[in-house]
């Protein structure tokens, strides 16, 4: 049992590390441009395929830096002759956009790497255990993988609060006209905010990928639970937006790891039921793809602003 | 003359869907078919997103589960046939949309109050969720989504209706072509009825809808009633139609297919996502059989409408049709003729492109032999080849913009 | 002798080609119906590539009765609706046999449509090969005349998998984990029964089942064995949930065997390498020995041409289908399926046998573990599964409930 706990623990904070590096860039790109990109979990399946094509030739810790930077720039292409173009039609426009922008950027992906899995791996090195608890090893990746996620917090938390251009995006989060009026070009700020939340994204791909198994549906799988995480820590606040992540990341692991089923649960509160039912015998297990969906239209009802946010969507 | 005039449209549909079979060759029934019950679910969800601005990303639940309501009465259908008594011994297999639009609608009533209180963002994030909730949630009730399987009939039971026996997709073909034909009636009539006309004012500004008394909130329930109701009957015509239905028709991917018929059509006009329907059918169905990259050039043709022609197909259509009737077409055309030609070395190039990585990447594609040609991505002609389509494109489309502009 | 017998084999219909190619006929096509794109298409293409492959071989023999073989690939993208799109789009275009594999779900579909098609077409017959499709209710409850499988089914090898088990005394403590669809449930069910009835002292320790095809990250249901004590770890997963659950399984240092029923899933062994060896079992129709070495110069020829090993059931399939039709003297599908019916044949594994009554294939089965150092690698890699264990035909087969309906 204490075993179970301990891993299930690591795992969902890793997981959920993993979802915040994802959801700051889109929940920084949302509250600054008030565009939902659509595409974001893309980019981030951009990041592990670039890194994955990078290290055959330069080896994984230059492509680990290397990957996320492309990443950027396309970023930063996409919004200065893409989304700069369709903003003047509205919000709706903006999201029919980055939403074809998907489906483009998944099918290139199958283009260029087909579409079976490619084994985008750390180094073997990586692999060995880092320490072993309860007879399980725990590796050395999945550490560093944490480091990085952890590092990257920090950073980003200083880049915002303690430096001159935080200080700019955190004016025009809030008094967008105003930083303009003051003489700072806006439109370069926003190219340069996109294009630093899709390397963001493109990080998260290179130390997820080889986590989570690098082909071209990964984007799909994640990209909506990443707008569940941006809408249930509120629309524009990292600090929401990393509780959300970890909520999400330890809900869904733990919920496989104790298979209980509903007339279990119902059981220990005293009602007996079928444990076969269709409805009673339904697992954890079985909830836990469903949890964050739950949890976003939920918080959409009765928080619109979300846990932490102050703005309505 | 003039008396005819507004029921030319619905004539010439008419005529064409009676003539259509005659046309076309058998095997193309199966494609006319599946882009039927695509008409039905594009306009379906324009009645949201062109006529109402409500962006879904979850219209597919109304449509999946709208389908799932069809097949299980097909089930029940085949069951009282069989034991020859009951109300559904004698329910013909020709009215299971009813049953479709039945339970789409009933599914947006139960759960679209809610949903309906803001438009925009909020919106689309919460149709995502009940999109994906849905498609999830399918998984634990194998009873009634049948699993992976999904739930399967058979649609030769029950009384027969107009001697359609429904064995084969040519049977099919008339029922499909009376149900298109319906839906589309209906749906138009909609945007003409006071609560259509409110739909469009609480898209363009819900503010004065509310203070002249109309709240948005029940305009918007209402058309999402409506619209979950069409969606669902654009299922039952797929549950005939397949005799089958999965999980994957409740998916993000189905919804998105909606999105993109009706973007890609034209979402400021009726008629709109009609076309987008076709074209992307027809795009999904042909180019695949010729190429892997099929799902790409959707992808890049949704893109370009997108960012370049935001009224859509139709809307390109819609302005040839204006041009027309103020007789300005010949002064216009020649500059629309050179721009179009500009387009298609644009189309060229970027076909040209994808083929030779696609080459380059993973061996010849069909495509490519399809259109005759011998590509060999070694060579500097065939990127040679372009750089100057590309070039001769821009060119083309710099020359004649001032006649464009001049004669706009 | 096995091959002395395939050359007379071989000559003999050198000598029929010969008098067939003069009448020069129409080719015979298949349409092999099964994931070829998406994360699944691991199990569909070296399925598309093995029937090619072997489809040369058998042309330079003179194809089915002279007729030449051609093999159509169509792509479900695992998705059963799909698969009736595909099923409709191949019987248009005027194909009558279909071979398909992965999925149950996707069986289901094909068998319940292909059984309406034939009734409905009583003059334009469809036959449906299935060559990894498993569910045991294909040739049981549900058998069909239509329907032949080449795979021993899910019970018939958990009962061979149990009985090893049984004479094993090591194992007292079994972890299963399966897909959550009626393949893994009946897997899993079969698994629970057998092992009661033969070792009743061990003990069920883990009984999970996972989504079919979404899961990335193995890491809960690994910590769950691990926490489990289980000495043993039964599955029945496929596709990218084998490779993925196997490669978790080695990060994390888990070192019980796993027992598997398709533990060489291509990608499974290049990820897996060292750690596997010794731990990962498998059962199936043959093993990396190739004792036969013109088998053996086959699996380097396959591996060299095409990317992917040797196929052994896909291959003996499509060499069973000819030696029916050679034997009826036709491609027309009844007379065809009528000679494969009862058919015996000489596989690479030993005696092979089409049971008329339930068109269930009997054929040899052998449980073999992962080895290093084997003289034929799989993968390029110097890894494969080494015999530990044979089953004869008479060994492996089971009774069946089937009670088929022939046609007239």
């Amino acid at each position: 049992m204490l075993e179970t706990i301990v891993f299930s623990t690591l795992n969902g904070i890793l997981y959920g590390l993993l979802l915040f590096m994802l959801s700051s860039g889109l929940t920084l790109i949302f509250s600054m441009m008030g565009v939902l990109n659509f595409a974001h979990a893309s980019f981030y399946m951009l990041g592990a395929y670039f890194a994955y094509a990078l290290g055959l030739h330069i080896g994984f810790w230059p492509a680990l830096f290397l990957a996320p930077c492309l990443v950027a720039v396309i970023g930063a292409v996409v919004e200065r002759y893409g989304l700069r173009r369709v903003h003047a039609s509205g919000h709706v426009a903006e999201l029919l956009f980055t939403f074809g922008l998907a489906y483009v950027i998944d099918e290139l992906v199958h283009l260029f790497w087909g579409s079976i899995p490619v084994s985008y791996v750390p180094p073997d090195y990586m692999q060995n255990a880092l320490f072993t608890l309860f007879g399980t090893d725990y590796s050395i990746y999945r550490g560093v993988t944490m480091m990085i996620a952890v590092f990257m917090f920090a950073a980003l938390w200083f880049l915002l609060k303690k430096t001159r251009v935080g200080m700019m995006i955190r004016a025009a989060l809030t008094h967008g006209d105003m930083v303009g009026h003051l003489g700072h070009n806006v439109p370069r700020l926003f190219m340069g905010v996109f294009g630093f939340g899709c390397a963001l994204a493109g990080l998260a791909g290179v130390i997820g990928g080889p986590l989570l198994n690098t082909e071209p549906g990964m984007a799909q799988t994640l990209g909506p639970i990443v707008f569940v995480v941006v809408v249930v820590g509120g629309m524009g606040s990292l600090i929401g937006a990393f509780y959300a992540s970890l909520l999400i990341g330890l809900l869904q692991t733990f919920f496989v790891a104790f298979d209980a089923s509903i007339a279990d649960l119902l059981g220990v509160i005293g009602i007996s039921v079928d444990p076969y039912g269709e409805v009673t015998g339904i697992t954890l297990a079985s909830l836990a793809p469903m949890t964050p969906f739950i949890l976003l239209v939920l918080i959409l009802i009765f928080r619109p602003c979300g846990l932490m946010g102050e703005l309505e969507p | 003359m003039s008396v005819f005039r507004p029921f030319a449209p619905w004539l010439i549909s008419l005529a064409v869907l009676l003539l259509l079979p005659a046309v076309t060759g058998g095997s193309a029934v199966s494609v006319i078919n599946v882009i039927a019950i695509h008409i039905v679910f594009a306009l379906s969800y324009n009645m949201l997103l062109g006529q109402g601005g409500m962006l879904s990303f979850g219209h597919a639940a109304f449509f999946g589960l709208g389908s799932y309501a069809a097949i299980h009465a097909m089930n029940a259908i085949g069951d009282a046939a069989y034991a020859g008594e009951g109300f559904w011994a004698h329910f013909p297999v020709f009215l299971l949309p009813l049953v479709g639009f039945a339970g789409g609608a009933l599914v947006a009533l139960v759960v679209g109050w809610p949903f309906c209180r803001r438009a925009g963002t909020a919106f689309a994030m919460i149709t995502l969720g009940l999109g994906e909730l849905v498609a999830t949630g399918t998984q634990m009730f194998p009873s009634v989504f049948g699993g992976e399987t999904g739930v399967f009939s058979n649609r030769m039971v029950g009384p027969v209706w107009f001697g359609l026996e429904l064995a084969q997709p040519a049977d099919v073909y008339w029922f499909m072509a009376f149900w298109v034909f319906a839906a589309v009636l209906a749906m138009w009539a909609f945007t003409r009825t006071p609560l259509g006309r409110m739909s469009n004012a609480v898209r363009d500004n819900p503010d004065r809808t509310q203070f002249i008394g109309y709240p948005p909130r029940n305009v918007r329930f209402l058309v999402f009633i409506a619209s979950g109701g069409m969606a669902g009957l654009a299922g039952g015509m797929a549950a005939v139609n397949y005799e089958i239905v999965t999980p994957e028709s409740l998916s993000l991917v189905a919804s998105g297919l909606a999105l993109v018929m009706a973007a890609v059509g034209g979402l400021g006009i009726f008629y709109g996502p009609i076309v987008g329907a076709v074209v992307v059918t027809l795009m999904n169905s042909l180019l695949s059989d010729f190429t892997d990259a099929s799902v790409l050039y959707v992808g890049i043709v949704f893109l370009a409408v997108v960012m370049f022609a935001p009224s859509g197909l139709a809307g390109g259509l819609e302005q040839i049709r204006q041009a027309w009737h103020r007789a300005e077409l010949a002064r216009k055309w020649p500059g629309w003729l050179v721009g179009a030609a500009a387009v298609i070395a644009w189309i060229l190039a970027l076909v040209l492109t994808v083929e030779l990585v696609y080459l380059i990447r993973h061996g010849d594609d069909k495509l490519a032999q399809a259109l005759g040609l011998e590509l060999n991505a070694a060579s500097p002609l065939a990127w040679g080849t372009v750089v100057i389509l590309l070039a001769v494109g821009y060119g083309l489309w710099r020359v004649t913009a001032k006649h464009r502009e001049a004669n706009a | 002798m096995v091959k002395t017998l395939l050359n007379r084999f071989a000559v003999s219909l050198l000598l029929l080609a010969g008098v067939a190619n003069a009448a020069n006929p129409e080719p015979v096509r298949f349409a092999l119906i099964d994931p070829l794109t998406g994360p699944m298409s691991v199990v569909g293409q070296p399925a598309l590539e093995q029937l090619k492959f072997t489809a040369d071989r058998l042309n330079e023999e003179g194809g089915i009765n002279g007729h030449e073989i051609r093999i159509v690939g169509f792509d479900n993208k695992i998705n059963p609706q799909e698969s009736l799109v595909q099923l409709q789009k191949a019987i248009d275009d005027g194909i009558r046999f279909i071979i398909q594999g992965n999925g149950s779900s996707v069986g289901s579909a094909l068998l319940s449509s292909i059984n309406k098609h034939n009734q409905r077409n009583p003059e334009d017959r469809v036959v449906y090969f299935n060559y990894a499709a498993i569910e045991p209710s294909f040739t049981n409850e549900r058998c069909s005349f239509w329907h032949f499988r080449f795979d021993a089914n899910a019970d018939m090898k958990m009962n061979m998998l149990t009985d090893w088990v049984a004479e094993n005394d090591d194992f007292k403590k079994v972890f299963l984990i399966n897909q959550d669809y009626s393949f893994g449930q009946a897997v899993s069910e079969a698994a629970m029964r057998m092992l009661k009835e033969k070792r009743p002292d061990i003990e069920i320790v883990g009984n999970v089942f996972h989504p079919l095809g979404k899961v990335k990250d193995f890491s809960p249901y690994i910590s769950k064995i691990k926490s489990s004590d289980a000495d043993v770890v039964i599955t029945g997963n496929w596709g990218q949930d084998i490779n993925l659950l196997i490669k978790s399984a080695s990060e994390y240092g888990v070192d019980v065997p796993f027992l598997t029923y398709y533990g060489n899933t291509p990608g499974t062994i290049t990820q897996v390498g060292e750690k596997g060896v010794d731990r990962i079992y498998l059962i199936s129709e043959y093993h990396g020995d190739f004792t036969d070495p013109e088998i053996a110069e086959r699996q380097e020829k396959m591996y060299k041409q095409t990317g992917w090993d040797l196929y052994p059931r896909v291959s003996v399939m499509l060499e069973m289908i000819k030696k029916a039709g050679d034997k009826a003297g036709s491609v027309e599908p009844v007379k065809l399926a009528r000679a494969l019916e009862g058919l015996q044949f000489k596989s690479m594994a030993g005696d092979v046998t089409m049971r008329a009554s339930d068109h269930q294939i009997q054929m040899p089965t052998f449980i073999s573990v992962l080895k290093n150092n084997m003289s034929h690698g799989a993968e390029g890699t110097d890894f494969n599964f080494h015999e530990v264990a044979a089953f004869n035909a008479e060994q492996a087969t089971l009774p069946t409930s089937c009670r088929m309906r022939r046609p007239k």
